[in-house]
């Protein structure tokens, strides 16, 4: 089957999707987007996840059909050229980053985060971030990237 | 600071004081990894890429009789389906002792007659999709005649245990030991004892093991993988039967490895598709395939006796270790051999006797795991510490106080601890972060607290002449670039060597590329493993920058006109004391006036030694990481929910190179330790795994544990580059202990065996309570 989306602002079309396919496929092999990462395929890490309409998702779990017609922002569309999105920004100076595997989702789902909540409580970033699982950094430094972001509110990109 | 340095090199010129080193500047990669840019393994592309993917046994043991490919064949854009008779030489090896008397057992590539694990590969195939490959993988037909088999360590020990292997199941028995012991023990005021189990526990690293493989330029078979280790090259030469010069592999930065990308895991299969349809092909594992077949870390039966007098001074220990190897035997020699080395933990032990066993079962692998037999033993020798304050009534720190090894102490295995040993601080520091005690949350709960001390090796088994390698040169804009066969896991290897030669070369870090593990391009640097890198490659790094400084120094003295010990590189130029200065480009071609290169090869040889395996005496490892974990935990007594409130961790890092990387190495470790303290294990019941879903594997999530506070010590003194100590492994190590020693403090009751579920705690609290007579 044949499915249209919008993916960071720009129109694609993935043909030939089969049955069952994922948005996760669709955005690494099909239209040249490794960035959002496939960790478990079962919703369990949260290391694929992208905006799906403006919400964020585990595009693993999420049907390619069920993309149909959506407007997608996966990690590559935060960053204006070089110049970073504050969340990316505040990760890369709060040390947040170890293998960088689990960033990706991680970045995503702070970036909503701190969009629907400025100034989240320290107990509601823990529980906002305990679907991203990160083997590397014991999530201390996530968490401090998360403050520093939030500190920095509306300081723009950088 | 030239009075730390390990090598005599250049004169006192240069960096009087650290500019760069100490600072934690963000490297290149990490503005990939954020952007989300960085190219892993899987996310590599080729065109007209084939999809290759490992057919599997699902039984644990038994006999091949038939396997029949000729249906998967056929399926539909199926390119290749290769079984063990088309593996040029079918066999993986690993000589893990370094020949001091493990069986000689060998792995196969692809299952031949026997299957030995559930998850042991049968059969590979190469498609034009991923469905196909899958769809073919169904259809591969084997035939078993399923035999008895052998699922416990122990049990394989036994007299007329099913044999994982004719030549045996015990891969290895290792014993070192010294001083008079059955004396000790007769001699001694108290003995305690103690028997403590560890469990099998997957890396669990975020990135499942994935590559892509193609034939390039003059038939090279060449590989880009997750992997930790390059050097497995020449192992796949091997097995293709080509030159060692016609297999090429390349490392991806990793999305984590923990010693689970230190053997090989995709490279094999890969490398013969590839060399099978002579197509670029890539395979990437899924998480179930990964937990599956992966290697784990060796679950650990550990046995102490330890006598001492009654001031707490530890006489004597006897230890005995089981480590199941599971199947075949990847590193477990080495594993077991750091597990005896270790056990005695930084105690001074006048004599010890101790044996350490790897046994195979019929399980998938195990092999290296952050900590690599060193961090099990802890439990160990932790636990008896504790046992051994209460036996005698004294408080816990003193106990190790009065056995806490000091600089010229000699250790089990006859060697004297050459560097500072500043495992008393972080004992000190951790337990003084832990601040004022905190208050049960409700009737039926109870805190406590516990702390545990360890000691981790960093670099490899001395006996292996381990050696790196590095390759740099200033180009003609000044800029630096260095080669080096170093894999980056994640923890900022790269970045780290960059640190480095900025320092020396005075090249800012933004001008500085390094371009890493490639087996053709690169000089071999030896895996990133056993906390070795930094050593290994960052005093090969730190060598190759004080000799290029050294070979252009007199080129900038003679143009500067000044005397070479006065000059200072800094900034991208050379300065003199006179503020004549000269840019780096300037250098570069004034030295190419006078045909003075400036690229130089360095190489760097970590010290050598031997073991004797007879006697148990011998060299083992260069050097040593302290460090002092303490946490305050609170226990349910209803439920047996453990819920860690507090937690510090200290160690001696000898010299930061960069800080906020040393703290997010201690604060990952910890929580990896935290999280195989707590609930990580992979239950395997008659050799088949219970779940193979990440769901079903218990790690610690943002909302589990607290932060973890870290202390960072600076000794000053280590064998690294500048006087630093490997961190990547040792933070792992005392958590176990802390939480089983905080859980004792605070309910009474010791727990012995890993994880510490609600479960086993309720256990242990019913039996304690059935064994003592109700108050009067
Ligand atoms: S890959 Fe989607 S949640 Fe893990
Ligand atoms: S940084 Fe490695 S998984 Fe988070």
């Amino acid at each position: 089957m044949r499915v249209e989306l919008t993916v960071n602002g720009e129109p694609q079309v993935a043909d030939d999707v089969w049955e069952g396919e994922s948005l996760l496929y669709v955005l690494r092999e099909r239209l040249g987007l490794p960035g959002a990462k496939n960790a478990c395929e079962q919703g369990e890490c949260g290391s694929c996840t992208v905006y799906l309409d403006g919400t964020v998702v585990c595009a693993c779990l999420v049907a390619a059909g069920q993309a149909e017609g959506a407007e997608v922002v996966t990690v590559e569309g935060l960053a204006d050229g070089d110049a970073l999105d504050p969340v990316q920004r505040a990760f890369l100076d709060a040390g947040a980053v170890q293998c960088g595997f689990c960033t990706p989702g991680l970045v995503v789902a702070v970036h909503d985060l701190l969009a629907r909540t400025p100034d989240p409580a320290e107990a509601d970033v823990r529980e906002a971030l305990a679907g991203n699982l990160c083997r590397c950094t014991g999530y201390e430094h996530i968490l401090a990237a998360v403050r520093l972001a939030a500190e920095r509110g509306g300081e723009g990109r950088s | 600071m030239s009075e730390t340095r390990s090598e005599p090199g250049a004169a006192a010129a240069g960096t009087e004081s650290m500019r760069i080193v100490g600072t934690s500047p963000a490297h290149h990669d990490f503005v990939d990894k954020v952007k989300g840019s960085l190219m892993y393994a899987a996310d590599w592309r080729m065109p007209g890429m084939l999809h290759g993917k490992v057919v599997r046994a699902m039984v644990p043991s038994a006999r091949i009789t038939a396997v029949d490919t000729k249906t998967a064949a056929a399926v539909p854009g199926v390119v290749a389906v290769l079984t063990a008779a088309d593996v040029p030489w079918n066999h993986i090896v690993e000589r893990a002792s370094g020949g001091l008397g493990e069986l000689s057992v060998s792995m196969p590539v692809l299952a031949e007659d026997r299957i030995r694990y559930a998850g042991e590969p049968v059969a590979l195939i190469a498609a034009r999709t991923p469905q196909a490959a899958e769809d073919a993988a169904e259809l591969i037909d084997v035939e078993y005649d399923e035999l008895p088999g052998v699922f416990d360590a122990e049990a394989a020990l036994a007299d007329g245990a099913p044999l994982v292997h004719d030549a045996g199941n015990t891969l290895i028995t290792w014993n070192i030991g010294r001083g008079d012991v059955d004396a000790a023990f007769a001699s001694a005021d108290v003995v305690v004892r103690g028997t403590y189990r560890s469990q099998r526990v997957e890396h669990a690293y975020m990135e499942p093991e994935a590559g892509v493989g193609w034939v390039d330029t003059s038939g090279v078979i060449t590989l880009r993988v997750a992997t930790q280790v390059i050097e497995h090259a020449a192992h796949l030469a091997a097995m293709l039967a080509l030159p060692e010069n016609k297999v090429r592999v390349i490392s991806s930065y990793m999305g984590g490895g923990f010693g689970g990308k230190e053997d090989m895991t995709v490279e094999p299969y890969l490398a013969l598709l590839v060399a099978a349809t002579r197509r670029p092909v890539r395979m990437v594992w899924e998480r179930q395939e990964s937990i599956l077949a992966s290697t784990k870390r060796h679950p650990f039966t550990m046995r102490y006796e330890t006598a001492a007098r009654s001031d707490g001074t530890i006489l004597a220990q006897r230890v005995d270790i089981v480590g199941d190897a599971g199947a075949y035997p990847y590193l477990s020699a080495r594993v077991l051999f750091a597990g005896a080395a270790l056990a005695c933990g930084p105690y001074r032990t006048p004599a010890a006797s101790v044996r350490a066993r790897a046994v195979f079962t019929n399980t998938m692998p195990s092999s290296a795991f952050r900590g690599f037999g060193a961090m099990q033993v802890t439990l160990g020798y932790e636990s008896q510490m504790d046992r051994l304050a209460a036996e005698l009534g004294l408080p816990r720190e003193t106990v190790r106080e009065r056995n806490y090894l000091e600089r010229g102490d000699t250790i089990p295995t006859g060697e004297t601890v050459g560097t500072a040993v500043a495992v008393r601080e972080t004992q000190r520091r951790a337990l003084e972060a832990l601040g004022e005690p905190s208050p049960p949350s409700a009737p039926g709960r109870k805190v406590g607290r516990g702390f545990a001390s360890n000691m981790q090796p960093y670099g490899r088994t001395i006996w292996f002449r381990d050696k790196a390698a590095c390759w740099m040169s200033l180009e003609r804009d000044g800029t630096l670039l260095i080669r080096t066969g170093v894999t980056d896991l994640g923890g900022g290897q790269a970045a780290s060597l960059c640190q480095i030669a900025s320092e020396v070369l005075g090249v800012p870090l933004d001008r500085i590329s390094i371009h890493i593990g490639d087996t053709q391009l690169t000089p071999l640097a030896g895996g990133t493993y056993a906390t070795r890198q930094l050593y290994m490659s960052g005093n090969a790094t730190l060598q190759t920058a004080y000799e290029l400084r050294d070979r252009l120094l007199p080129v900038a003295a003679e143009v500067l006109g000044a005397a070479p010990e006065s000059l200072v590189f800094a900034g991208g130029s050379v300065s003199a004391p006179d503020g004549g200065t000269l840019s780096l480009a300037e250098l570069v071609a004034a030295g190419e006036a006078r045909a003075v290169s400036a690229a130089h090869l360095g190489e760097w040889r970590a010290e050598t030694g031997a073991f004797d395996p007879d006697r148990g005496q011998g060299h083992s490892f260069p050097d040593y990481t302290f460090g002092t974990h303490a946490a305050e935990v609170e226990v349910d007594t209803e439920t047996g929910e453990i819920r860690v409130l507090k937690y510090t961790a200290a160690h001696d890092v000898g010299r930061a190179i960069n800080p906020m990387r040393v703290e997010g190495q201690i604060q990952g470790g910890a929580y990896q330790g935290l999280g195989y303290a707590l609930g990580e294990d992979v239950p395997v019941v008659d050799g088949n795994p219970q779940s193979t879903l990440f769901a079903g594997y218990l790690m610690p999530t943002s909302m589990d544990l607290p932060d973890v506070q870290v202390i960072i010590v600076e000794s000053g003194e280590g064998k690294g580059p500048l006087g630093a100590r490997g961190i990547g492994e040792p933070p792992c190590g005392p958590s176990a202990a802390t939480i089983a020693n905080a859980v004792a403090d605070a309910v009474g009751v010791r727990l012995e065996e890993l994880p510490l579920t609600p479960e086993r705690v309720l256990t242990a609290l019913d039996a304690a309570r059935d064994a003592t007579p109700p108050a009067a």
